[in-house]
């Protein structure tokens, strides 16, 4: 269970500091520990993979198209968007109505490219006859295993940093005003919770590479899943709702914890999580995500919230999503030390 | 020669209630090529996996090269290459890539690596081809590619799982010739795992003959001869055909 704590590290934002950590052992020895030549490995995996590549074509294009209209929307009513705080953050939140913003788009593709990384990990070393050979040399089986999750994470890592760098970049051209340190933070977490929400869909086809044999099978239940989150999850909630609705004289307190109650249902979705997540941080004037009664309300100031207090808003829903990232990866972990490995 | 590399004593291996490995004892000096011999299913590569610590035993002990390799798996994997049967290698990657890979994962630096991989090549007589995709080898070259990859952490014993099985008779041939090429040359110890009765008697100084999870004989061919017929004349096949007939008479 050593190694579910150290996942909990490299969960919380300490990308950064391990991959230097490579580096400096990269330097310092000559001889490369086994586990970062296995991560190496992977990540060149990856990067030189088909599946790879278009995803990330599909996410640029995608995040190319709604920053475009984000602009566009900019130019037109820059009145209106100027007179309020926070002008940078509506890069990633501002759409026409034609294409969806761009956290709705890495909502939307997160969890896909989740899916695109970890669907064969395991199976696929198995079904080359890999597996016995790699597991016949001196290492640590959950090399294995950790160094496919590690060298995923960096590659996912690096994708989200480059491509929240380059719509900063292009905001920063476009509209000739830098964001303020509030806002450029608000960002970074941003991507730090995207990064995690992109893990959790990684760890569960990781999860689903350990159990079926078939890529193609572990493929599919991993876009099933995720089709059922995106999809179906809500529907279900929503007639369970109309369902359970309180009728006739009820007081406001009831429909509020009524409310309340609907959404913590949904909250069961990961996704849900994510947007929460994301609402918050870029939309500093949400003060609340759930029902609040008038009596809640009165007297409030409709002022944005400072980071602390939106992080401290939206650390529910971060725990929980790296919570059910870590468990994820502990239940794989666990399956593929127990799995017997013989050649094909 | 006398040092003991494999010592096995009432190896037990049971898959719920059906007994793979049943109460095998047997030892394997250093420097011999010991042959496993037995029909599929009969317990060969179950025993092979407790040697290498990849499965755990239900009971018994096992040692290689003095380690307990159950508690210490990494120990004498550093020491002990294994062939698994029917060996598989990144295919999107070339044969050199594929050594070079498995060296480092043994902790040699990539330059000795590549410089060791490519002596490899020449020596299992895959010169020229060190640079293709492994996905392009043919079955033949992938069984001596995988033999260059044991090779290759210069280990004190290799374990081969059924290492001709799909190969034509010429490939058997010469692979077999460079199995005793390399316990000439390199005083390697080699365990060698088959179906095929023609083979092990060809190559190997002792044999143990596997039978539904039990070892039922071991010993150099001689000493088997003599323990089934009373003479040393006879060859493995006569002893392997006296054993079996029963097995035969059952089906």
């Amino acid at each position: 269970m050593n190694n579910t704590f150290s996942s909990a590290e490299k969960f919380s934002g300490y990308f950064q500091p391990t991959f230097e950590t490579n580096l400096s052992v990269m330097k310092k020895t000559k001889v490369k520990h086994p586990f970062w030549v296995m991560v190496s490995k992977e990540i060149s995996d990856q990067v030189t993979s088909w599946r790879f590549i278009v995803m990330i074509l599909l996410i640029v294009l995608t995040c190319m198209g709604s920053l475009y209209t984000a602009l566009g929307q900019f130019a037109k009513s820059s009145a209106s968007v100027g007179s309020d705080s926070f002008f940078f953050l509506k890069l990633f939140t501002l759409s026409d109505g034609t294409l969806p913003p761009f956290i709705i788009f890495i909502s939307f593709l997160a969890p896909l490219l989740g899916i695109s990384l970890g669907f064969d990990a395991i199976n696929s070393e198995y079904n080359r006859g890999t597996l016995s050979r790699i597991l016949s040399q001196p290492i640590y089986r959950d090399y294995i295993i950790n160094a496919k999750f590690m060298a995923a994470l960096m590659v996912v890592s690096f994708l989200f940093f480059t491509l929240g760098l380059l719509v900063i970049g292009c905001g920063l051209i476009a509209l000739g005003i830098p964001p303020s340190s509030d806002e450029l933070f608000r960002i970074l977490f941003y991507l730090i919770i995207s990064i995690v929400y992109v893990a959790f869909w990684l760890n569960l086809s990781i999860l689903f590479s350990v159990t079926f044999r078939q890529p193609a099978t572990s493929a599919l239940s991993g876009i099933a899943v995720w089709l059922f989150f995106s999809v179906f999850y809500n529907m279900i909630i929503e007639l369970l709702a109309k369902g359970l609705a309180p009728r006739g004289m009820v007081t406001e307190q009831q429909i509020v914890n009524f409310q309340n109650g609907i959404l913590n249902l949904m909250r069961l979705n990961p996704s849900q999580l994510f947007s929460d997540a994301n609402i918050t941080l870029l939309m500093p004037s949400v003060r609340s995500l759930g029902a609040l009664t008038m009596s809640q309300v009165e007297g409030a100031l409709p002022t944005p919230l400072p980071l602390g207090q939106s992080l401290l808003m939206v650390w529910p829903q971060v725990t929980g999503l790296i919570a059910g990232t870590i468990l994820l990866f502990a239940i794989s972990y666990y399956l593929f030390m127990r799995q017997e490995i013989r050649s094909r | 020669m006398s040092e003991i590399m494999v010592e096995l004593v009432n190896l037990t291996k049971k898959y719920k209630s059906f007994t793979a490995v049943d109460q095998i004892n047997l030892s394997v000096k250093k420097g011999e090529i010991f042959g496993f011999l037995g029909p599929n299913g009969a317990g060969k590569s179950t025993t092979i996996l407790m040697m290498l610590g990849l499965t755990e035993p239900t009971e018994g002990k096992v040692e290689v090269c003095g380690i307990n390799p159950t508690r210490y798996p990494i120990e004498v994997k550093r020491k002990v290459g294994y062939l698994p049967e029917d060996v598989g290698f990144y295919d999107n990657r070339t044969g050199l890539y594929n050594l070079v890979y498995t060296a480092m994962l043994n902790r040699i630096p990539e330059e000795e690596a590549r410089k060791k991989a490519l002596e490899l090549f020449q020596l299992v007589g895959l010169e020229g081809v060190e640079n293709k995709k492994a996905g392009q080898y043919s079955r033949g070259m992938r069984q001596r590619l995988g033999l260059a990859d044991v090779l290759i952490k210069n280990p004190e014993m290799i374990i081969l799982d059924e290492p001709t099985s799909g190969i034509d008779p010429q490939g058997v041939k010469s692979f077999l010739d460079l199995i005793l090429r390399l316990r000439k040359e390199q005083g390697l110890t080699i365990l060698f795992s088959s179906h095929n009765l023609h083979q092990v008697e060809q190559v190997c100084d002792a044999v143990g003959i596997f039978s539904k999870g039990k070892l039922i004989a071991a010993g150099d061919i001689p000493t088997l001869s003599k323990q089934v017929f009373n003479d040393e004349t006879h060859s493995l096949e006569d002893v392997y055909n006296q054993f079996f007939e029963g097995g035969n008479q059952d089906e």
